[in-house]
């Protein structure tokens, strides 16, 4: 089964979920975490897993053969994202817009383009405490898109065990990418007009690409009560709610778990998951 | 003109508590809002729409009913985009727009169709304009509707004579973090003290040295941790990075923030005091003065 963790907001607490979910029930299951939020990737600053494996993630680039280039054109004309321009010194590639897609270089009449490979990122692929297995994705500094090195972060899904993925912020792309092909979405959000305005947003994704989904609320202080609202106006589950404790903002700020100081979260994090198995019907 | 833009990499840190407080510490201002698949400033700025504009970033291919299903799509696309059947037919969320599969298609089944990816708006805020946006959940082109909002903005302040564009940006490092300070005078990080934090920040502060920005830091909760804001103190001395000022862990902030209000319009308290200072600061680099 996989399981993402998202949020629409940042900072809302979908790492700190993701890793102690992920601890607590390694207990009892075999349990593969991955983090997908390669733009800003945290959960290894939670566990230091040990990397096994390293693969680098490339992006095909045009490059143009000067001596055989006509300058006709064809290839700026048949590019969508104006990566490529046309000068009286000859064709000029601009490498931040290419999305790799090789139109051009099927395009050219004179067979004057070929590929070169550009590293945009990383996977790394390893094992925490030899008990849960551990991925990361990683996208270079400068680079636009994360959404190829969470794909291929995703091809190291282990349907046999519970998969729990550490989404990016937002409602974007990259988010899309993570939540292709999962079997349960967990909403992390804060009790906040903020919080509750991103919900709002994440919950129109995850209805449209049809996952199962429930609500956690993290820093609960009960002050503010319009998520329950919303939540049962939408018929929408809250599966669980962390209050706003200090010393879980501590264990957070040292990168430490609070369910391993805590044996009653730890219980309730297992908890969660039984809601969320039983929901989806897997024993 | 002096563009300001406040970025974070890590989500949550308080880009738009601060964003949000200085419009009202400033007198010639126009507020950006570039988050635009995670939008907030207009939740806590009074606002009233005054226009709205479509948003078209790129296309998605489509497959009519005189696909051959023979497979030549699925052959070139590089983006996994295609699903098999009889017709074929497109994942809109995998489609990178690319029309390598309208130029492979003998039958001439496929075309590539607009796509609307979401709107962005020019409100106002008692006397300040806001430009916000919405992306439609799940699309891509984030960093183009950010480059829209950024343009509406300049274009307002010019017209009305603004010296100071405040930018709330994009978290992390992909195109609408970079597509929020392409552009700026000054960029100005928001740290929180925690083990991620720390991490996030050094990869934000890269990507703003990869785009050659001036930049400075401000920690926000800084009494959360004090061992590791004494951290990124230090840290910052050693690099020779700029820290604008420390912003405590406050109530108020949250009470404000469920107002719909920056902390700074409700009564005194210890972060928009901090805040008050943050921004003397900020006042005296766009004059030109120099920090003693």
């Amino acid at each position: 089964m996989v399981i993402a963790v998202l949020s629409g907001k940042g900072g809302t607490g979908k790492t700190t979920l993701a890793t102690n979910l992920a601890s607590a029930i390694s207990e009892d299951f075999d349990v593969q975490l991955l983090d997908a939020d390669a733009e800003e990737p945290d959960v290894h600053l939670f566990f230091d897993p040990e990397i096994e494996h390293e693969e680098e993630i490339e992006l095909m680039l045009p490059v143009i053969d000067k001596e055989k280039c006509t300058r006709c054109g064809k290839c700026a004309e048949a590019c969508q994202f104006g990566a490529l321009s046309v000068f009286d010194t000859g064709v000029m590639v601009f490498e931040s817009l290419c999305h790799g897609c090789g139109l051009c270089t099927f395009v050219c009449p004179e067979k004057a383009i070929t590929e070169r490979p550009k590293v945009i990122g990383k996977v790394k692929t390893g094992r925490i405490d030899q008990k849960i297995d551990f991925g990361m994705g990683i996208l270079e500094i400068g680079e636009p898109s994360p959404v190829r090195v969470i794909r291929k972060l995703k091809e190291n899904i282990d349907r046999n065990k519970v998969v729990i993925i550490d989404s990016p912020p937002g409602t974007s792309c990259s988010v899309v990418e993570t939540l292709r092909k999962v079997d349960f979405a967990i909403l992390v959000t804060e009790p906040t007009p903020f919080g509750l305005h991103d919900l709002k947003l994440a919950v129109k994704i995850v209805r449209e690409m049809e996952i199962p989904f429930g609500v956690v609320v993290n820093r609960d202080t009960g002050s503010y009560t319009m998520i329950d609202e919303y939540a049962s106006e939408e018929t929408i589950v809250v599966l669980e709610r962390i209050p706003f404790d200090r010393s879980i903002a501590e264990a957070y700020s040292e990168g430490k778990l609070f369910t391993e100081t805590s044996p009653s979260w730890k219980i309730r994090f297992k908890e969660l998951a039984e809601k969320i198995f039983s929901s989806s019907g897997v024993s | 003109m002096f563009q300001l833009a406040i970025v974070s990499g890590k989500g949550g840190t308080g880009k738009t508590t601060l964003a949000g407080s200085l419009s009202s510490l400033f007198d010639s201002i126009v507020m950006a809002d570039c988050d635009v698949d995670a939008p907030n400033l207009h939740l806590i700025l009074e606002n009233k729409l005054i226009e709205k504009f479509e948003y078209y970033g790129g296309k998605k291919a489509e497959i009519s009913d005189q696909c051959i299903s023979c497979g030549l799509c699925e052959k070139f696309c590089r983006f996994d985009a295609i699903i098999r059947g009889g017709p074929y037919s497109i994942d809109p969320y995998a489609c990178e727009g690319c029309g390598m599969c309208v130029a492979v298609c003998p039958a001439n089944a496929i075309s590539l169709k607009d796509n609307k990816s979401g709107d962005y708006f020019l409100s106002q805020s008692n006397e300040i304009p806001l430009v916000h946006a919405l992306l439609t959940p799940g699309e891509e082109t984030s960093g183009g509707l950010v480059a829209e909002v950024r343009k509406l903005a300049i274009n307002v302040a010019e017209r009305e004579r603004k010296e100071l564009i405040v930018i709330d940006g994009a978290p992390g490092i992909g195109c609408p973090a970079t597509s929020s300070i392409t552009g700026a005078t000054y960029v100005l990080a928001v740290a929180e003290p925690t083990v991620s934090g720390n991490h996030d920040l050094a990869r934000i502060v890269e990507t703003i040295r990869h785009f050659k920005r001036d930049f400075g830091i401000v920690i926000n909760k800084w009494d959360l941790n004090t061992s590791k804001s004494a951290f990124i103190e230090s840290w910052c001395g050693a690099n020779g990075i700029e820290l604008l000022g420390k912003i405590p862990f406050d109530e108020q902030v949250e009470k404000a923030t469920i107002m719909g209000k920056p902390v700074v319009a409700m009564e005194d308290s210890k972060a928009a005091q901090a805040i008050r200072r943050i921004a003397l600061r900020l006042k005296r680099r766009i004059s030109g003065g120099v920090e003693e």
